[in-house]
């Protein structure tokens, strides 16, 4: 059972809880600027580069490092609205996603530039385990799992009790009524994009901790993020949330041995699970949990 | 005697993507399937190419050395047979969702070939190809192989040009600029879609086959997403989608460019060579946006509607 | 020189231009009531005034300022409110959280604006957080108006009000409209309605393909015989 939880289970949060910020964050783009963003991934390895940047140039801890992450996810999420996306806004949703992957490429360009192609890490020092009610957890990971939910928490507050979340969820509802109102379009378009930056920041260090850092990273993580949004219903960032956190969880036990010793998955086949849940939602339930839009 | 080698080869490539672009324009140029996943497609028909015609191994299936007039049917074959139940399941869904599901099933042909290495030789991939025309030496195999598919590509602009002028084509069109009013009117969507996403992955299948023999070799990192399925993207914008003489131009027009900058690339310093490679990657993301931004008709293409 | 003063205006979606010079003239505590066939182009020149369709020529003057093609965020703040005939409510916000979009423009007067519009709609009230995607046709009306009268507008469009709802909440919007009008809000709205709304109508006015054919009050629009038979159904 102590074996379940520790191997299968937390890693199964931790992933869970890096995919439900990534997807919560592309849920929110999709919902409000209304396109699929195919350069979330790529922003998210921005993010976890600006970081190891920070950390290594500055001697700072990966956490420290996170509000550099932002820093750099931020302006280039601003730059790719007002220089693309922004003139594209009355076009089909289609050409904004052919568009977008041309910034994936672009940020992905740049991390190549800047970092080169070999994998690296956070260059953590090796710690013990902590014990938490008689398990083994690395500490690492109880403090991605106490962010992303710090994260959902305070984005939460915002969606809920601000003046700005009311905006942000009237043009997710209805961008036209929303202008009626005298909603200042473009100004919300902007915050909802400096929110999804700062998740997909914080994300990107996470998943640079998890695992390592490849300019890659970032994409290899794309269809899992698209997966868990449309699992929860794309556009509602809590059913992102509630998406991300399965999928992880599927994902990590998809290689738990069920039966005599042979896992369910081959682990070389992971990535494919959150396909599957993707084919298998939209089949089943294309609008997802909690009813998405479109 | 180098230059004209290296001419070939260019030529060659620059043809191979056009099949390429043929296909991807009789998904999305024709029908408005937003196909992202053409590696999987390409990379079907490549190792089927490669399997059937190898020589025999130990490290995977196959290897009958077939000649290449068997095996690059039955790669188009294969494109076609796995666009079957992918289509089949998947083109209802709408465009978005359908660019996300069409990348998830090129990641799994990829896992797939990496990790089933009984039938594909694994990472290490499938090696002791031969290439047609090989016998009579540089240059003359060389700008043989390029008649050869040029010819084939040749063949494939002349059916879908067909394609696109028949009944056919034009009842594409019809679904894809308005269903609803196509459905009207007697058509079957989903059919027109199935018909048309096989016909297109076949093409891709075919592109395959081509791309194993000019590598004499396949394996699963042998046919990068960026070339393969986001470089045709950038082609058959660039050269007009929904316009056969458009996707080729494109592919040929793009191909230039990406050599250009090889070539350029080359000629500096090893450190910098690298580098340069990822200039150019930039610029390929940059040139697209532009292009949907200055010119989303590309040189030769309609102006779809509603946009 | 009228509150609100639409005068030959040209314009429509895309190339088509369905007004082709259509004009009327709005008072501070008026109502009045555009009627016409489909297509006559009644909610066109709504939008045209709400500022979500383009004026090609001819003018539209608010309060003396010139508002035509002027962008549609700034008409509340003008005191312009719009309440459009489809999709007029936020569906997953509450009912508090629709009104409360009504004030975004100025967040302070949220209060006083909620007890104003509770007053004239007090069964709302009970369903403050319900979302209004949730509620019935007549209550998402209700919801819809009574956001579009949280910052006190001097004018406010209503693009048939009564569309779809049953003949008991036809009577009550018509009655909840008088009141508006009574407490001083000019009142443009378009009814396919047209009888009941002609009744109350200080001012209606018939366009037909795109332009005026009729300017009259209210009930002697309804007493004319040939207009009866023309544009309102005989």
């Amino acid at each position: 059972m102590a074996e379940l939880i520790t191997f299968y289970l937390v890693p199964g949060l931790v992933l869970g809880a890096i995919y439900a910020m990534s997807a919560t964050g592309l849920s929110l783009v999709y919902g409000v600027i209304r396109f699929a963003n195919f350069a979330h991934g790529d922003l998210m390895g921005l993010g976890a580069y600006a970081a190891l940047a920070a950390s290594q140039g500055l001697g700072l801890s990966p956490w420290a490092s996170i509000p550099f992450a932002a820093a750099a996810t931020v302006p280039a999420a601003l730059a790719a609205d007002v220089l693309f996306y922004a003139r594209l806004r009355r076009s089909l949703p289609a050409v904004l996603l052919i568009s977008s992957f041309g910034t994936a490429l672009m940020l992905r360009a740049v991390i190549y530039l800047a970092f080169g192609p070999t994998p690296q890490t956070f260059g953590r020092a090796i710690v013990p385990p902590l014990m938490l009610w008689g398990l083994r957890i690395q500490e690492r990971h109880v403090w991605i799992i106490a962010g992303a939910a710090a994260s959902a928490a305070v984005l939460h507050l915002i969606l809920a009790r601000t003046r700005a979340g009311r905006a942000m969820r009237a043009m997710a509802d209805d961008p036209d009524l929303a202008r009626i109102t005298g909603v200042p379009t473009e100004a919300v378009i902007r915050l909802t994009w400096t929110i999804a930056a700062v998740l997909v920041a914080i994300a990107g260090v996470f998943l640079g901790l998890d695992t390592q850092l490849t300019p890659v990273m970032g994409f290899n993580v794309l269809l899992a993020s698209f997966a868990a949004a449309i699992l929860g219903g794309i556009g509602r960032p809590w059913g992102a949330a509630l998406g991300g956190l399965i999928l992880g969880l599927a994902e990590e036990c998809s290689s738990y041995p069920v039966v005599g010793g042979a896992p369910l998955l081959e682990p070389s086949y992971k990535s494919a699970v959150a396909f599957a849940v993707l084919i298998v939602t939209l089949i089943a339930r294309p609008q997802g949990l909690f009813r998405g839009m479109g | 005697m180098d230059a004209l080698l290296y001419l070939a080869t260019l030529a060659t490539l620059a043809a191979i993507y056009a099949a390429l672009a043929l296909g991807l324009n009789l998904h999305w140029g024709l029908t408005g399937l937003m196909n992202f996943g053409g590696a999987g497609f390409v990379a079907i028909g490549a190792y089927t190419a490669a399997l059937l015609t190898a020589a025999p191994s130990a490290t995977h299936v196959g290897g009958f050395a077939l000649p290449w007039w068997l095996a690059w049917p039955a790669a188009a074959l294969a494109g076609a047979l796995l666009a079957l139940p992918i289509g089949a399941v998947s083109l209802r869904l709408r465009a978005d969702y359908l660019a996300i599901a069409t990348i998830g099933i090129a990641e799994i042909v990829r896992l797939f070939a990496r990790n089933e290495d009984w039938l594909t030789g694994g990472p290490l991939g499938v090696t002791a190809i031969p290439r047609p025309f090989e016998a009579l030496g540089n240059p003359a195999g060389q700008f043989a192989f390029l008649g050869l598919v040029a010819l084939v590509v040749a063949g494939l602009y002349a059916l879908a040009e067909m394609t696109a002028r028949s009944p056919f084509g034009r009842a594409l069109r019809a679904v894809r600029d308005d269903e609803e009013a196509a459905k009207a009117v007697g058509k079957n969507p989903a059919r027109l879609r199935l018909q048309a996403f096989v016909l297109g992955a076949a093409c891709m299948g075919l592109g395959g086959a081509m791309l194993t023999a000019f590598f004499k070799f396949m394996g699963p990192d042998a046919l990068e997403p960026v070339t393969v399925t986001f470089l045709v993207w950038v082609m058959l914008i660039a050269g007009g989608s929904g316009s056969n003489a458009g996707a080729v131009l494109g592919a040929v027009a793009v191909w230039a460019v990406w050599a250009a900058t090889d070539w350029l690339a080359a000629q500096l310093p090893g450190e910098l060579a690298t580098r340069a490679a990822y200039v150019r990657l930039f610029l390929i993301g940059l040139a697209l946006q532009v292009i949907l931004l200055a010119r989303p008709q590309g040189l030769l293409g309609e102006r779809m509607a509603g946009r | 020189m009228a509150l609100l003063e639409v005068d030959r205006v040209v314009g429509g979606y895309g190339e088509a231009d369905i007004l082709q010079g259509a004009s009327l003239a709005a008072e501070a505590g008026e109502i009045v009531v555009i009627v016409g066939a489909n297509g006559a182009g009644k909610s066109t020149l709504m939008k045209a005034i709400a500022g979500l369709v383009r004026v090609r020529s001819g003018s539209i003057r608010f309060a003396g300022d010139e508002i035509a093609n002027a962008p549609a965020e700034g008409m509340i703040r003008r005191g312009l409110a719009y309440v459009p005939q489809e999709r007029n409510v936020f569906p997953s916000l509450t009912v508090e959280e629709n009104l409360r979009m009504g004030a975004y423009v100025r967040p302070d007067a949220t209060r006083a604006g909620i007890a104003r519009v509770l007053a004239l709609f007090p069964d709302l009230d009970a369903r403050r957080g319900v979302a209004a995607g949730r509620l019935s046709g007549g209550q998402r009306q209700m919801v819809a108006i009574a956001r579009a009268l949280m910052l006190e507008p001097r004018l406010i469009l209503l693009d048939e009000p009564t569309a779809g709802l049953s003949p008991r909440f036809c009577a009550v919007i018509f009655e909840r409209v008088q009141a508006i009008a009574r407490a001083g809000v000019g009142v443009l709205m378009v009814e396919q309605n047209a009888r009941p709304a002609l009744a109350i109508a200080d001012r209606g006015v018939v366009l037909a393909m795109g332009r005026n054919r009729a300017t009259a009050p209210g009930p002697a629009l309804l007493a004319d015989p040939e207009i009866g038979r023309l544009f309102l159904g005989g």
